[in-house]
C-alpha cells in the first residue's frame, strides 16, 4: 500500500510538473523570440534550479554570470551579449525540453550549466547534437568528463579531486587516524564518499563506513556506530539539509570528532540545521572559491565587491565560477566570435586568469586547475580556511 | 557484534518505538471502528510536529531548556499538538469519510479519499501554511523547519546531581548511557497508552467504541450513536498522533511537510506487526518494529535498517497472520 500511495504521488507530481511546464512554455513564447540572430548581440543561456528546492546554490552562479555579462555591455562593444535564463528546476525531464527550445527558438550560441550533474547527463548529448558549447560553474560529476564530449566545459575540479583533496587534508592536516565515512547513497554523494574512503584507505587510515535515509530524521543508529568507533574525523558525502541534522545527532551524541563533509553542504543551512552549538570542529571542502576578503588573491576581493554592489548580498557557493564561465563566453565574443562553432574553438585555446582560477581547458574540456578549499564554520558562517594544499587548523 | 552498540540502540529502539506505537494507535483504533486504512494520518501527525512547533516558536524562550522545565514544556507542547491533531482527524473524517460513509460507498472509495486527503494536506502546508508561517517564500516550505530548544544531558553523568549517582560503579555509568530526551519520550508514551487502554477499556465512550467495533449493527440497536462513536475515535487516534508528534519534535527539533510520510509508514507496519485493530498490539509493534530497526541496523548497516524491518514483518505475517497479538483479542478491545 506504501507503493500505492507513493504512486499516487508521482502521478500527481507528473500532473503539476505537465502544468508547469504548459505556463513557462508559454511564458517564454512570448518573450523575445529569436533575439540571438541579428549581428549586434548574442544570446548565452544560463540554465539550472533557480527556483526550485536547491535555488540557493544556483542563484549566486547566475548572478555572477549577468554581472561578468553586465561589465562587458558596459564598455559598449561591437558586439553584445544577452543572456536568457533556463530555469530546469535542476529536473533532467524539464532541462531537456528546455535546452532544444535554447538551441531551436533562442538560438544561443552558449550555455552556462547545466548547473547539477544529473541534469548535465541529459543535456549533454542535446548540446553535442546542436553545437552548442557550454561551461558549468557546478556540475561536479566525475562521469561527465570521460563523455568525450567535444562542447561541454567544466569550470570547477571534479568530485575526485575534490574527494583527493579531502582525504589529503583529513590525513595530513587533521591527522587523523581513525575516519568514519558516511553517505545518504545519492549519486553525487556516494560518488564522493567512495573517493574519500578510498584515498584514506590507500594511505594506510583506518576507515568505517555507513548510510544513511535521505528521507529519514533519525539517524541514531549511524551515530551509534560512530560512537563505537570513535574516530578522529567523520566525512560526510551529501547535501546540507541531511549534513546539518547529522552533525546536530552526532554532537547530541557525543561524538567531538572534527567533521567534514564536501561542496554539497557549503551552505549557511548546513549551521542553522545543525545548531550554532554543535558546529564546532566543522569543515567543509568545496572546488569553488568563496573569498570576500580576498586571502587567495586580489581579484576575487574585488569581484566580492562589485557583486555586492549589484545584488546587495554576499558572494556564496560559485558566485565566482558562474562569473569566470561567463567570462569565457565574454572573452570568445570579445575576440570577434559569434557562432556557436567559432566560440567553441576559441575555448579551446582560451588562457586567462579568472577570478577562481587560470581559465585554461584541457582537451576532454575539464579546467586545468585543480584547487580545493577548506571552509570552517565560525560565528554562524563558513569563512575561507584556504588551500587544502596548505591551509592550517585553526 | 559491539555490545556498547547494542546497548546504544536499544535505547534508540524504544525511544523511537514509543513514537511508531503511538502513532500506530490512530491507524488501529480507526481500523477497529470502521475496517477504514485512515492513509490521511501521517498527515493528521504532521499537523501535530506543526503545531507543537509554533507552539514552542512562540515561547521565545531565551536558552535550552532541561530537567523539569523540559517536562513542562513538553506538557504543554503534547496538549497543543493533541487538540490541533485531535481536531483535525474529526474534520478530517467530517468531510472526507463520512460523506462516502453515508452514501454507503465501497471501501476503496474511502481508500482513495484517504490518500486524496494526504496529498491535499502535505502540499497545503508546502505551499500555503509553511512559506508565511515561518518566512520561507523562496524554498516553498521545502526545506526542514526547526527550533533547538531541547537541553539534552546524560542521565547518570550530567542530568541527575552527583550525589545521587555518584555510588553508581564507574563501568555502569560509563556504559548505561540514557539522555533525557529519549527517557522521557518513552515514559511519556508508555504513560498514554495505559491512559488510552483504561480509557477504552472502562468509561461508557470506551465501551461504546468497543461494542461498535465489534459488531456495528448490534451496537446500534443496543443505542449506541456511531456517528459519535466513529467522531471520538478519530479524535482520540489523532490526539495520540498530536502527542507523538509533541514527543517527536522534542527528540528532532524539527519537522516539514513531508515528515508523516515514512513515519506513517512505519507506524502503519507497526500496527499490522502488533494486529490491526488492537490497542496493546500497536504499542507491541511499535516497540518491536523499533528494536527491530535498530538492532538490525547493528548487525547489518543503517541501509539495510528497512530491509530487515520489513523482512521481519513478512515473516511475522506468514506465520502469525494476524499480528503478534491479532488474534484472540481482536474481537475483545476495540
Amino acid at each position: 500500500l506504501g507503493t500505492l500511495r507513493r504512486n499516487m504521488m508521482r502521478v500527481t507530481g507528473a500532473v503539476a510538473l505537465s502544468a508547469a511546464l504548459a505556463l513557462s512554455a508559454a511564458a517564454c513564447g512570448e518573450g523575445d523570440g529569436g533575439s540571438g540572430g541579428d549581428g549586434n548581440t548574442v544570446t548565452i543561456g544560463f540554465m539550472g534550479d533557480l527556483t526550485g528546492e536547491a535555488a540557493g546554490i544556483v542563484k549566486p552562479p547566475n548572478n555572477g554570470a549577468k554581472l561578468a555579462v553586465e561589465e562587458y555591455n558596459a564598455t559598449n562593444p561591437k558586439v553584445k551579449i544577452t543572456i536568457k535564463d533556463y530555469d530546469s528546476q535542476g529536473k533532467p525531464e524539464q532541462a531537456t525540453g528546455l535546452a532544444q527550445q535554447a538551441i531551436r527558438n533562442d538560438k544561443i550560441v552558449g550555455m552556462i550549466g547545466p548547473a547539477f550533474s544529473g541534469e548535465s547527463q541529459s543535456v549533454g548529448p542535446i548540446l553535442e547534437e546542436g553545437k552548442i558549447p557550454s561551461v558549468t560553474p557546478s556540475a561536479t560529476q566525475v562521469t561527465l568528463g570521460d563523455k568525450g564530449w567535444k562542447y561541454w566545459h567544466r569550470a570547477l575540479a571534479d568530485d575526485a579531486v575534490q574527494g583527493a583533496g579531502v582525504a589529503d587534508f583529513i590525513q595530513r592536516t587533521v591527522q587523523a587516524k581513525k575516519v568514519f565515512v558516511i553517505h545518504d547513497n545519492q549519486e553525487y554523494s556516494k560518488g564522493l564518499a567512495d573517493v574519500v574512503t578510498n584515498t584514506l584507505k590507500g594511505k594506510s587510515v583506518n576507515v568505517q563506513n555507513d548510510v544513511i535515509d535521505q528521507r529519514g530524521t533519525d539517524y541514531s543508529s549511524t551515530v551509534n556506530k560512530v560512537r563505537t568507533f570513535a574516530p578522529d574525523a567523520v566525512f560526510y558525502g551529501g547535501y546540507y539539509a541531511q549534513a546539518g541534522r547529522l552533525l546536530k545527532q552526532l554532537r547530541e551524541g557525543n561524538v567531538d570528532a572534527r567533521f567534514l563533509s564536501g561542496d554539497g553542504a557549503l551552505d549557511p543551512g548546513l549551521l542553522s540545521g545543525a545548531g550554532a552549538a554543535n558546529t564546532k570542529d566543522t569543515l567543509i571542502a568545496c572546488p569553488c572559491l568563496i573569498d570576500p576578503t580576498g586571502q587567495a588573491n586580489a581579484a576575487s576581493k574585488k569581484f566580492s565587491e562589485a557583486y555586492k554592489a549589484r545584488f546587495k548580498a554576499d558572494t556564496a557557493i560559485y558566485s565566482a565560477e558562474g562569473y569566470d564561465a561567463a567570462r569565457v563566453f565574454v572573452e570568445a565574443v570579445k575576440a570577434g566570435n559569434t557562432t556557436a562553432e567559432d566560440i567553441n574553438n576559441f575555448i579551446k585555446t582560451v588562457n586567462f586568469t579568472g577570478v577562481t582560477k587560470q581559465m585554461k581547458f584541457g582537451a576532454n574540456g575539464e579546467v586545468s586547475a585543480t584547487d580545493v578549499y577548506i571552509y570552517q564554520a565560525q560565528g554562524g558562517k563558513l569563512p575561507l580556511l584556504g588551500n587544502v594544499k596548505d591551509a592550517k587548523l585553526g | 557484534l559491539n555490545f556498547a552498540e547494542l546497548w546504544l540502540s536499544t535505547i534508540d529502539g524504544l525511544s523511537l518505538g514509543a513514537i511508531y506505537a503511538l502513532v500506530a494507535l490512530g491507524y488501529t483504533m480507526v481500523y477497529g471502528v470502521l475496517r477504514l486504512i485512515n492513509f490521511a494520518h501521517s498527515e493528521i501527525f504532521m499537523i501535530g510536529t506543526f503545531a507543537a512547533l509554533f507552539t514552542v516558536s512562540g515561547f521565545a524562550l531565551s536558552s535550552p531548556v532541561g530537567g523539569v522545565a523540559l517536562i513542562g514544556v513538553t506538557l504543554v507542547l503534547a496538549l497543543v499538538a493533541g487538540v490541533a491533531s485531535g481536531g483535525s482527524a474529526m474534520v478530517l473524517e467530517y468531510v472526507a469519510y463520512r460523506p462516502l460513509r453515508k452514501k454507503g460507498a465501497s471501501r476503496l472509495a474511502a481508500l482513495i479519499s484517504a490518500i486524496g486527503a494526504s496529498i491535499f494536506l502535505q502540499q497545503f502546508f508546502a505551499l500555503f501554511v509553511i512559506p508565511p508561517l515561518f518566512d520561507r517564500p523562496t524554498e516553498g516550505g521545502r526545506l526542514p523547519v526547526q527550533e533547538q530548544f531541547v537541553e539534552r544531558c546524560d542521565l547518570f553523568t550530567s542530568c541527575l546531581p552527583g550525589w545521587t549517582t555518584q555510588w553508581l560503579p564507574d563501568w555502569f555509568t560509563r556504559n548505561v548511557q540514557i539522555s533525557n530526551d529519549k527517557l522521557l519520550v518513552f515514559v511519556a508514551a508508555i504513560l498514554m497508552m495505559i491512559a488510552l487502554d483504561q480509557f477504552v477499556n472502562r468509561t461508557r465512550l470506551g465501551r461504546g467504541i468497543r461494542s461498535t467495533a465489534q459488531d456495528p449493527e448490534s451496537a446500534v440497536l443496543m443505542g449506541v450513536n456511531i456517528d459519535r462513536i466513529v467522531s471520538a475515535t478519530f479524535a482520540i487516534g489523532g490526539a495520540m498522533a498530536g502527542v507523538a508528534a509533541a514527543l517527536y519534535l522534542v527528540r528532532f527539533e524539527e519537522t516539514h511537510f513531508f515528515v508523516g510520510f515514512l513515519l506513517g509508514i512505519k507506524a502503519f507496519t507497526a500496527a499490522v506487526l502488533g494486529g490491526i485493530g488492537n490497542i496493546r498490539g500497536a504499542l507491541a509493534g511499535g516497540f518491536a518494529l523499533g528494536l527491530i530497526e535498530m538492532w538490525g541496523s547493528v548487525v547489518f548497516g543503517s541501509e539495510w535498517q528497512n530491509v530487515v524491518a520489513f523482512s521481519v514483518l513478512v515473516l511475522v505475517l506468514m506465520f502469525r497472520p494476524t499480528g503478534i497479538l491479532g488474534e484472540s483479542l481482536q474481537q475483545a478491545r476495540a
